[in-house]
């Protein structure tokens, strides 16, 4: 196999006859990004553009995963409501914005006891689907497999460790 | 002989060339023809919108009825073309007001379009009908509302893809009573709500629906009434395709579907709850297109719902449908055509999804009318694209994105040249051709020896040497579009080739070896090529002859090569300077 086809014979020049090409491109490393000329490659992630994949497509994939909108629903309410998770920072935020919302008292929570004494309770679908009583686990997680919540009469929410 | 026909008589027959390329063999014959052809031709379309002026169309083709044109490179689609570049639609715009008031149909692609442009639109064409803007950007809803409130015999709205500055769901409520010419609307782009009344009465008193792209935020709720007032709709995006699980709504979605006999495309799909697939199944028979390229679903539900689609020729999905999926989709959609398989997690570093080569292999093998794919995947081998080639001699499109670009046949461990060699040898109708992976020059001498109907090539870190460049650049004869991306290619090639460009629509190549010295010669050469540096670093005389350019954009003109609208990072050939050489 030919490894130069000797271009030099045949080359259209555009210089002065009898000069020699002073240019010589200079070798590039490969995995060189657009500004800087080292040889060590760059973290995939700096790499401009790449995998191509369209930003429209991007963003898309990333609210699939991220949104922080969920939709509440209490029994006996004729309508749901949708909160933004992301402005509340921690779970007495959210039960706050939950109890002006929907007009009732939620109660203290506590490991052992649930939402003793209170009439509703707040429970959560999580990303398997299951229901779950809101607070067992640190907020961060609550919030990244929160699906949806669901303000339960605390009487039918016995099975989810609330004393009535 | 020519002088013996009546001038009508021509025009007649001209009439029914419809294809460009016969126009313009037509207008070649003489000048008679020429002439006769310039005042009869209804339709242009202009591949850059840069290769030639608003007022040369107008002087040559005085009785435009549409006007199809692109702006901006395909790499602009992947952030390498800096913001401000141009592609600006308005000057355009503005000039056809005057020349064209006939004009009926507008379709760009990636352009800049304000609502300047579209209020224009929408007030100097009594009979505009086809407003399509693919992956456009610029303009906000409030153009949109124009459109909807001025034109008043719309037929197609097409907002493929482009980037709508989104202030409101109103502008859909600017559709007047009176309109019911609408023929397609596709909205899928636009993020916010609009008014669910008015999108039900709009698709309840246009007849001719056929084609209606939701956006995400229509719930899957409203879709069954949206359905059932346009039954005769051969289109369908849905919007989010989400709700809580409930027989009632599952039945009424289900009906309103059985009632659509004309389903022919299926697209949209945002947040699926698997449950409500089989809502569709009454219309999977007759579906041939079919986009969930944004449903994350597991592969199980992917799989029954396209084994129920027999017909299906275009398959767009995410890679959650791994190899099993592709097995099945090979068994059963023997129809197949067009494949598109995108990364549901492109930039993790490890695979998240079972998708490998194989899958690709498996379709080749089982679906022999494929003849158009793109690949996203992790892995690939030679010995995989050589079985790929001999399964299907037939590819027109082949464009395979290896994540890690780099990447080497991950059996051997050497360069995929072999693999794509033989792709480009077997296919010998192939048009299209993007690679990826680990390659050296040799698979450009392949490239460049066998590869003579190869219209467009996207090459990526690939290369040795400007041999490579020369290969494609001396043995392509169809090549029309060339970008290359981070390639050791330069001056050399660049140069010994100059002729062959002019042949080209264009060429992008950034982050190369190219010189401002290479980029200047050559737009002395070839005073027909705009040789534009874009760079956004300052003068690039500020900085030492052998320095390469970030980016150089070369493509034919006959239009000024100093366009107006250049921002201060592009530099082009001063043709002032070149008094100094004479």
């Amino acid at each position: 196999m030919d490894s130069d086809l000797n271009l030099k014979a045949t080359e259209l020049r555009l210089g002065l006859p009898g000069t020699i090409d002073a240019i010589s491109p200079p070798k590039n490393s490969k995995r060189s990004s657009p500004d800087s000329d080292s040889a060590t490659p760059p973290p995939k992630a700096q790499i401009v553009g790449w995998p191509p994949v369209r930003s429209y497509r991007k963003n898309n994939l990333a609210e699939a995963e991220s949104g922080s909108f969920v939709k509440v629903s209490m029994d006996g309410a004729p309508y749901l409501r949708k909160i933004d998770l992301k402005v509340y920072n921690g779970y007495v935020e959210l039960l706050e914005g939950l109890e002006k919302m929907f007009k009732l008292t939620i109660g203290e929570y506590s490991e052992r006891e649930g939402y003793k004494g209170s009439e509703y309770a707040p429970a959560y679908e999580d990303k398997d689907g299951d229901l779950m009583l809101v607070g067992d686990v640190p907020w961060e997680m609550f919030k990244s497999s929160c699906k949806r919540l669901r303000i339960m009469k605390a009487s039918d929410a016995r099975g989810l460790g609330c004393a009535v | 002989m020519a002088y013996s026909f009546p001038e009508e008589v021509l025009e007649h027959v001209f009439s029914f060339l419809s294809s460009d390329r016969d126009r313009n063999a037509v207008s070649l014959v003489c000048k008679s023809w020429y002439d006769i052809e310039r005042w009869c031709r209804r339709r242009i379309f202009v591949g850059n919108c840069y290769a030639v002026s608003p007022e040369i169309v107008i002087r040559r083709f005085p009785e435009l009825r549409a006007v199809e044109m692109k702006g901006k490179p395909h790499f602009a689609d992947f952030n390498l073309v800096p913001e401000g570049w141009g592609a600006y639609a308005y000057p355009w715009i503005a000039a056809m007001e005057e020349a064209y008031p006939f004009l009926e149909e507008i379709k760009l692609k990636r352009m800049v379009v304000t609502d300047e442009s579209l209020e224009l639109i929408s007030k100097s064409y009594k009979s505009f009908k086809v407003l399509v803007l693919t992956s456009c950007e610029g303009f906000t809803t409030d153009g949109l509302a124009s459109i909807a409130a001025n034109c008043r015999h719309l037929r197609e709205l097409d907002l493929r893809e482009s980037e709508v500055e989104d202030l409101s769901g109103h502008w859909l409520s600017h559709f007047p009573d009176s309109c019911t010419s609408l023929v397609s609307l596709n909205m899928s782009c636009l993020g916010s709500e609009v008014s669910f009344c008015a999108l039900e009465r709009l698709v309840a008193r246009s007849p001719n629906l056929r084609t209606l792209r939701l956006n995400r935020a229509v719930p899957l709720e409203r879709l069954a009434n949206l359905i059932r007032r346009a039954p005769q709709l051969v289109e369908l995006g849905t919007g989010a395709y989400s709700a809580e699980i409930r027989s009632d709504t599952f039945s009424n979605l289900a009906d309103a579907f059985s009632a659509c006999k004309q389903l022919k495309a299926l697209s949209g799909f945002w947040d699926v709850v698997p449950s409500y697939l089989p809502a569709m199944y009454s219309v999977c028979s007759g579906i041939t297109s079919l986009n969930l390229s944004y449903a994350a679903i597991p592969s199980s539900d992917l799989v029954k719902l396209i084994s129920q689609c027999q017909n299906l020729q275009r398959l767009w999905v995410l890679d959650y449908i791994e190899d099993s999926g592709l097995d099945a989709l090979a068994a059963s959609c023997k129809d197949l055509q067009e494949l598109r398989v995108f990364p549901s997690d492109p930039f993790g570093a490890e695979p998240n999804v079972s998708l490998t080569e194989q899958g690709l292999v498996s379709v080749s093998e089982g679906c022999p009318k494929l003849e158009s794919v793109l690949y996203f995947c992790r892995q690939m081998s030679n010995a995989a694209l050589i079985a790929i080639a001999k399964n299907r001699p037939n590819f027109i499109r082949f464009r395979l994105c290896i994540i890690d670009p780099q990447a080497p046949d991950y059996l051997t461990l050497e360069p995929l040249d072999a693999g794509f060699g033989a792709i480009v040898e077997k296919c010998k109708e192939l048009r299209r051709l993007s690679m990826t992976g680990l390659l050296t020059d040799r698979v450009f001498k392949y490239i460049g020896s066998h590869a003579k109907k190869l219209e467009m090539l996207s090459i990526a870190f690939a290369g040795d040497s400007d041999l490579g460049l020369h290969h494609v650049l001396s043995g392509c004869d169809s090549l029309r579009k060339l970008e290359i991306r981070d390639c050791p290619f330069g001056d050399k090639a660049l140069l010994a080739n100059a002729a062959k460009l002019e042949t080209m629509r264009s060429l992008w190549m950034s982050s190369c070896s190219v010189s401002f010295g290479a980029c200047k010669l050559l737009a002395q050469k070839m005073p027909r090529l705009n040789v534009e540096v874009i760079d956004e670093r300052g003068p690039p005389d500020s900085r030492p002859e052998g320095c390469s350019v970030e980016r150089a954009y070369v493509y034919r003109t006959v239009a000024s090569r100093q366009r107006l609208d250049m921002p201060d990072f592009v530099w082009t050939h001063d043709e002032d300077s070149s008094l100094r050489y004479s």
